[in-house]
């Protein structure tokens, strides 16, 4: 599509009646940067991109967008993998990357308030010397921005113990598309009136822009430990996970990792898994000394009675961070392997393990493209990565219909298409197979409460119901279900 | 959709059709919270039961009519726990009063809210319309989070007929203490123990006396509890659960008794009246006969909101009023999920 160039010069010269003209970009390359997020799959330069340097100029880049329905699309570091940050042509991208100022860190109530353009990482070290930190870490963290966190209420591999974003930060400032601030949550642990800032948390630009987040700080646990189990068969491992916590046991992180996965891995950071193994698990326990003493000797039997043929206790830090660490890389090693990869992120009940990892398998073939599986397995968080060629001509296409037939054995065991990446414009079509369309509708409902023209990020994370139809209908064509709730456009 | 769920169904769309307004009723143990509602009772106790607890999945999902009681002891039997620690003021208390009043125990500033351990839930909106948000896992960003939206609602936007939570396991050991100690003082240990790493899971300041209750692995329990100090409390379970359902002598009597949700470092009131304290000092009760102006004035320059749980005469909104963008905010959400405005009217507040 190209720009019109004369709304784009009405739009840029309305912004720079209150902006620095440095800050509202408009020239092809000043824009291209923008032009996608961690998924690059999907890519298009806005026709305006704003760089707003507080709070106000924030408001008034909404109030102003509002007035000429011009739709804005908030990003935040980027590194969405949904493309949730995925420009529209006609319409301003608004960057938070300048607001990136921790406000304040209260030690004694232990709370950072922050702008949302503030590293993840940044904020647990500047809580660090206070012996604090912010609990949810995702793999992302040295580069994500804490309001692209919220907007997709991003998760790590701690979160089975501390939770997801949604229950860590106490209070948002929020600008809705009119350019007011609402203020949502509160200094205590609760607020008056409906929970907007729960619903807010995930909404991926949705519903208004987080200018300021105050995040709750925990303090850090005395030590940690992690025990790394090797098993020759997939669905014992999952048992294993199963087995942990039937012993009341909520470990610090409890992840998984195929045969493929630590194939890719090993060669790559040498972190001491076994790769003759079907899948190993990794499981951890934080607390004080004694806590973490009589659960690992728990977990380390937990495994042995669960099957494993190898069981190994990290001896010290820099053993447990060895551990870690080929879990961390998994998605870079794995990409070492073949030009290209596509991460998925299904959610599935964990005693459904087994079945999907052989679904998958099967799908392996059916689709002629590899698969390496890394498991968030405490919270039944599954990350296919699957391995393809964008040059190759069709691959691209074969990977995408593959992580759509993941996402659809998600839902028919139970779970779901997302469970931290968000939907973005990735899995919009996956939506038409977990909702019907009375919910899909209640969600266009809300919408409108909050942003009436629908201005912020349009066309994400929830689909109309004539694409629904549409999408539908293409189903037929291949065979898999139609959608006889969904009225036909 | 089974026949108590389309009888609902019928009922909300009658009730649409004329206007006529609903009050949505589970035990009603919780009839005293909030402000009156108007209209007809619609009794939801009879769609009851637990559909499917997987203890090793940790998650429960129950009807809403089931007893709160009947999911614990269910629940209670496989070990585990809901880790918010609801209040149930009265035998009758059920799950869906439970979500839809969002109310949490001693437990919530070291295990979460009731809306922290919401996934999932299935519901009537006010066009009777049967619908399903979140799910049964642990992480699930598909949709907008409208399950813990309804959370804590008061039933103002629709009927909740099915909930899954997170299920938590009990801690293997658990022992509360207890010592003398003034007010401000405690209020500053408690934000000293929340600041290290402690096995602290409830704290209550009442009647100048601080307790402190431990959970988790033995070992920890003892270890944290030697560094803590104070006498071991007897009958520590009593002790909470008169805390969580007010059945403690402080909350005797009929005054009014304020709900102030703060900063958990706020200073003291400065209002005279008896208080006390919960949740590492984000939670002060508060009995006065100040006037509602000026209790609320506190609390919003303490960082918080002031709830008047107890109206004992008093003739103020139960809940701290909200300024107008935010409030137009709330209409909207309102009229998105019941237009005709058929759900206990009036509950939340005056406006709908
Ligand atoms: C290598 C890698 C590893 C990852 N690991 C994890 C992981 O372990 N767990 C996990 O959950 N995610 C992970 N992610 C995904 C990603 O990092 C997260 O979704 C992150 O929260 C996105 O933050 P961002 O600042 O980059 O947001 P962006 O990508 O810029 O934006 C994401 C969405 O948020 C919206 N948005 C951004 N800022 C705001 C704001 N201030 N107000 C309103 N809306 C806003 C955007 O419109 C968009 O819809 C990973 C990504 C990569 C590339």
């Amino acid at each position: 599509m190209p720009v019109d160039l004369e709304r784009q010069r009405a739009v840029c010269a309305a912004l720079r009646a209150f902006m620095p003209a440095r800050n509202v970009l408009f020239e092809r390359e000043d824009v291209t940067p923008y032009e996608c997020d961690g998924l690059s799959a999907y890519r298009q330069p806005p026709m305006v991109v704003a760089l707003p340097e507080n709070e106000s100029q924030v408001c008034e880049i909404l109030e102003t967008c509002h007035a000429m329905r011009v739709p804005v699309v908030a990003r935040g570091a980027g590194t969405g993998l949904s493309g949730g940050a995925l420009p529209l042509g006609n319409g301003v991208l608004l960057s938070l990357a300048k607001l990136k100022n921790i406000l304040a860190i209260d030690a004694p109530a232990r709370t950072a308030r922050v702008q949302p353009g503030v590293r993840n990482l940044a904020i647990s070290e500047a809580a660090a010397p206070h012996g604090l930190y912010y609990a949810p870490d995702p793999s992302s963290q040295i580069a994500c921005s804490i309001g692209g966190n919220v907007a997709e209420n991003s998760g790590g591999v701690h979160c089975l113990k501390y939770g997801l974003t949604v229950h860590n930060i106490l209070k948002l400032r929020v600008a809705t598309i009119e350019g007011e601030i609402v203020e949502l949550g509160g200094g205590g642990l609760d607020a008056a009136g409906y929970d907007l800032m729960a619903l807010l948390t995930g909404s991926e630009g949705l519903l208004g822009v987080v200018t300021e987040i105050t995040v709750k700080l925990l303090p850090r646990p005395e030590c940690a430990q992690v025990v790394l189990a090797a098993f020759d068969d997939v669905g014992a491992a999952g048992e294993a996970v199963a087995n942990v916590i039937a012993a009341g046991i909520i470990p610090a992180g409890m992840e998984m990792m195929d045969q493929p996965a630590t194939l890719a891995v090993e060669p790559f950071v040498n972190a001491g898994y076994p790769t003759d193994a079907a899948g190993i698990l990794l499981c951890e326990s934080d607390g004080t000394r004694e806590e973490v003493a009589d659960e690992i000797a728990r977990i380390e039997k937990i495994m042995q009675d669960s099957g494993a043929h190898l069981v190994r206790v990290s001896r010290d830090e820099a053993e447990r961070l060895k551990f870690w660490a080929g879990r961390k890389a998994a998605f870079p090693a794995v990409g070492r392997l073949s030009p290209d990869y596509y991460c998925m992120d299904g959610t599935i009940p964990r005693r459904r393990l087994a079945e999907v990892l052989r679904g998958i398998a099967a799908m392996e073939k059916n689709y002629g493209l590899r698969c390496a599986n890394v498991f968030h397995a405490g919270d039944g968080n599954l990350h296919p990565l699957i391995l393809y060629d964008a040059n190759d001509p069709g691959q691209l296409q074969r990977a995408e219909l593959f992580g759509a037939e993941i996402l659809k054995l998600c839902i028919d065991v139970g779970g779901t298409i997302t469970g931290e990446h968000g939907v973005g414009v990735e899995k919009i079509d996956s939506m038409c197979v977990q909702f019907g369309a009375a919910e899909l509708e209640a969600l266009h409902a809300l919408k409108r409460a909050f942003d009436e023209h629908e201005l912020l990020n349009p066309g994400k994370a929830v689909p109309t119901l004539h694409r629904c139809a549409e999408f539908g209908r293409m189903h037929v064509h291949s065979g898999a279900e139609k959608f006889p709730e969904l009225p036909r456009f | 959709m089974d026949t108590l769920i389309q009888h609902f169904a019928d009922t909300i769309r009658a009730a649409t059709e004329k206007r006529r307004p609903l009050r949505i009723r589970g035990g009603g143990s919780k009839d005293f919270y909030g402000n009156a509602a108007a209209g007809e009772d619609f009794d939801v106790t009879g769609h009851r039961g637990i559909i499917d607890y997987e203890p090793t999945e940790l998650v429960i999902t129950a009807r809403a009519g089931t007893p709160l009681a009947e999911i614990e002891a269910a629940m209670r039997g496989h070990g585990q726990m809901l880790g918010f620690e609801p209040p149930h003021f009265g035998g009758s208390a059920t799950l869906g009063g439970c979500i839809a009043a969002g109310l949490s125990g001693p437990r919530r500033a070291a295990a979460g809210a009731a809306r922290d351990f919401v996934l999932g839930l299935r519901m009537l909106d006010g066009r009777g319309t049967d619908l399903r948000f979140g799910g049964q896992v642990m992480k699930n960003v598909a949709g907008y989070d409208v399950s813990r939206l309804m959370t804590g609602s008061l039933g103002t936007l629709g009927v909740i007929l099915e909930v899954s939570l997170k299920a938590l396991p009990l801690p293997q050991a658990e022992l509360t203490l207890s010592c003398e100690l003034p007010r401000s003082e405690a209020v500053e240990l408690m934000n000293a123990w929340a600041g290290q790493p402690l096995p602290v899971t409830a704290t209550c300041h009442v009647e100048k006396r601080l307790y402190v209750r431990l959970s988790g692995a033995e070992s920890a329990v003892r270890a944290a509890a030697k560094k803590i100090g104070g006498e071991e409390v007897p009958n520590a379970a009593e002790f909470w659960s008169g805390v969580r359902d007010h059945r403690d002598l402080f909350f005797s009597g009929d005054g009014p008794v304020w709900r102030l949700s703060l900063a958990s470092t706020a200073p003291e009131l400065g209002l005279a009246g008896h208080q006390m304290v919960e949740w590492g000092g984000a939670l002060r009760w508060l009995k006065t006969d100040a006037d509602a102006g000026s209790v609320r004035k506190v609390a919003r320059e303490a960082g918080g909101h002031a709830t008047l749980f107890r109206r004992g005469g008093q003739t103020a909104g139960a809940f701290h009023p909200l300024p107008e963008p935010l409030m137009r905010l709330h209409r909207r959400v309102k009229q998105a999920m019941d237009p005709a405005g058929v759900f206990n009217p009036g509950r939340l507040y005056p406006d709908f």
